[in-house]
């Protein structure tokens, strides 16, 4: 479902060319659990903000469930981000100004669902998470883990088919961190692709499928054999 | 996303940010209320002064020798003759207008006036019984000139309360002896005090039978002849008849300006509303600049917001709808500051209004509507930019920062 075939990503800084990916060739299926290491400087990010669509390969072909993402102007990538991606961040990124209720609620609200169905689904995941009493918490008096979760629920609620996790761990201690990636993979079990930046490699060698990247291009691609 | 959503989110994020909105709406009403404030003194400024014209009398025109446009050479010059003064004739000749209610002549001339030790230089008038009705004035004690034919002089006079004051004191002057010049005068009346109208205080007057005032004076000449016509339909019949007799009377030639107070109400009228216009302009350059603060404080939000952006974009939120959040708020912000500022504008003319009782404050509804719409109109402008620049926020870059 997710296909890149020769994709190339290069960036000016000052007056060099940096190749931040080259000749990445990658296909991942519906479901997988992915991990993606290396070093830092390596890619990992930068192949993770293109299969988000937050970024356009500088050459080279992305397609997602068959389509070509690389060709839609801003709005339509904006629309698939909306209904088949979700991120977690390291950093959360939750909106300090909103409750948890309300940053889980925002894609709904983004998307133009109806506020009955909105707080219906809203509801049923703060439940789901654990999270029901601390609905009108606001960010800052939630613990790390509280956040994490709220994160993943926001980046959950509009079911997407990918999920893509930034070091999701790498801001937690190593009990909440634990917690988490059960949570994630929990949601693979699902049928929802997981593919996870790590620098952990307890985390990453979790994956089933664990790709390491060296300088912009994929060095190792395995598989667990379970 | 919903209207009604970008509306909820954008005074959302307006409110957890308080401080910055109070302010940006404090700078917003002072604008919508500085044109409000000056407009309604404008405003005020020019109803005064057509009350004041209308305190001079109703349905009035008037006569004044000269004429304002010339006409190249008229053949009087050649032979030696200038323009006639108008005469006492002339003012009795107004009166075969059957448009004409009533008329009152008017001289003028400046002499000593004295009680007994007490003196002081006034302007004495000269004129007729009927000038008490065409001015709209009325006695506070005796009676006004009597009836009678306009040219038989008679040392009668009606003075204002403060001559009364400064040359009587608490004595009754009614019957009182009065010298004017080199004439002795009886005091037969005294004005009710009416305060000024059109830099004539009727406090201050002195007025005598015309023809006693050509003989103090020496003159047959008369400033002006009130003319009222018989109703506000008649005034322009009444204004052309009157220039037609003088112009018979001055054996054909147009050596007189006749008006009607209509015509100078109107002049008057214009150019304090043209005055008003620009002191509203001048005002709304104020909204300009709150427009301005807008557009840096939106500039500023957008930067401390980058991430939100960034997170936005990353849960799918177009560019098109980042834009329209920002540019809500901005709307929201200048709705609220304009209405605020209305608010302010009012309660601004009521305190005038309380202070100068005279003055009529209201702002006019154009002011109001074109203060609300630029205000309105420069959020709007102004947060274009802003918005832009955060719908092209790159969100890898934006989600980067912490």
């Amino acid at each position: 479902m997710i296909a890149f075939s020769n994709v190339n990503r290069d960036f000016l800084v000052g007056d060099q060319q940096v190749h931040a990916l080259r000749d990445i060739n990658l296909t991942l299926g519906a479901g997988e659990y992915v991990s993606i290491m290396g070093p830092s400087g390596s890619g990992k990010s930068t192949l993770l903000n293109l299969i988000g669509l937050l970024d356009r390969p500088s050459s080279g072909v992305y397609k997602l469930d068959g389509l070509d993402v690389t060709t839609l102007d801003d709005e339509e990538q904006a629309r698939v981000r909306r209904e088949k991606i979700g991120f977690v961040f390291q950093f959360f990124h939750l909106v300090p100004r909103l409750t948890a209720a309300m940053n889980i609620e925002l894609p709904l609200i983004l998307g133009g669902v109806e506020v009955e169905e909105r707080k219906e689904r809203v509801a049923k995941l703060l439940e789901s998470y654990g999270l029901k009493d601390r609905a009108e918490h606001r960010p800052e008096q939630l613990s790390g883990g509280q956040r994490q979760r709220v994160a993943i629920a926001r980046a959950t609620i509009m079911h997407p088919s990918v999920l893509l996790a930034d070091e999701p761990t790498g801001n937690l201690d190593s009990a909440t961190g634990k917690e988490v990636i059960r949570l994630l993979e929990q949601l693979t079990e699902q049928g929802v692709t997981l593919i996870m930046v790590t620098h952990d490699r307890d985390n990453g060698n979790r994956a089933l499928r664990q790709i390491t990247m060296v300088d912009g291009r994929i060095v190792g691609d395995k598989r667990k054999s379970d | 996303m919903k209207l009604n959503d970008t509306l909820q989110f954008a005074s959302h994020s307006l409110n957890s940010a308080h401080s910055r909105s109070f302010l940006m709406i404090i700078a917003m009403s002072i604008g919508v209320a500085a044109v409000v404030i000056l407009t309604a003194l404008g405003e005020g400024a020019r109803l005064y002064v057509i009350n004041q014209f209308s305190s001079l009398g109703t349905n009035l025109v008037i006569a004044f020798p000269g004429r304002s446009e010339t006409a190249g050479i008229n053949p009087g010059m050649l032979i030696g003759q200038t323009p006639r003064d108008l005469v006492l004739d002339d003012a009795m000749a107004v009166l075969r207008s059957t448009a004409v209610r009533r008329m009152a002549p008017l001289a003028i001339g400046a002499a000593l006036v004295s009680n007994g030790p007490l003196n002081r230089e006034v302007v004495v008038l000269g004129s007729t019984a009927e000038l008490l009705a065409i001015r709209h004035m009325t006695m506070a004690q005796g009676q006004f000139l009597p009836e009678g034919p306009a040219d038989a002089a008679s040392p009668v006079v009606v003075i204002g309360t403060k001559i009364k004051q400064e040359l009587f004191g608490v004595e009754n002057a009614v019957g009182a002896w009065l010298r004017i010049g080199d004439r002795r005068f009886r005091v037969i009346g005294i004005l009710s005090s009416q305060g000024e109208a059109m830099g004539m205080n009727t406090d201050e007057l002195v007025i005598v039978p015309v023809a006693s005032a050509h003989m103090l004076f020496n003159s047959q000449n008369l400033i002006r002849i009130l003319v009222e016509a018989k109703s506000r339909e008649q005034i322009e019949r009444a204004r052309k008849e009157t220039e037609e007799i003088l112009f018979k009377q001055h054996g054909g030639e147009r050596d007189v300006t006749v008006v009607t107070q209509d015509a100078m109400v109107a002049t008057f009228d214009r150019i304090l509303r043209t005055l008003t216009m620009a002191v509203g302009g001048i005002a709304a350059v104020s909204l300009a600049v709150a427009g301005v603060l807008i557009m840096n404080v939106m500039l500023i939000a957008v930067s401390q917001r980058t991430q939100e952006i960034g997170l936005l974009k990353a849960l799918g939120a177009p560019p098109a709808q980042i834009r329209r959040l920002f540019f809500a708020e901005a709307v929201l912000l200048s709705l609220v500051g304009s209405v605020a500022g209305l608010l302010l504008g009012q309660l601004g003319s009521f305190v005038i209004g309380q202070i100068y009782p005279t003055l009529p404050v209201a702002a006019p509804w154009w002011a109001i509507i074109a203060a609300f719409g630029t205000a309105l109109g420069s959020g709007i402008l102004f947060s274009v930019w802003p918005a832009r620049r955060a719908a092209q926020l790159d969100p890898v870059l934006a989600l980067a920062r912490r």
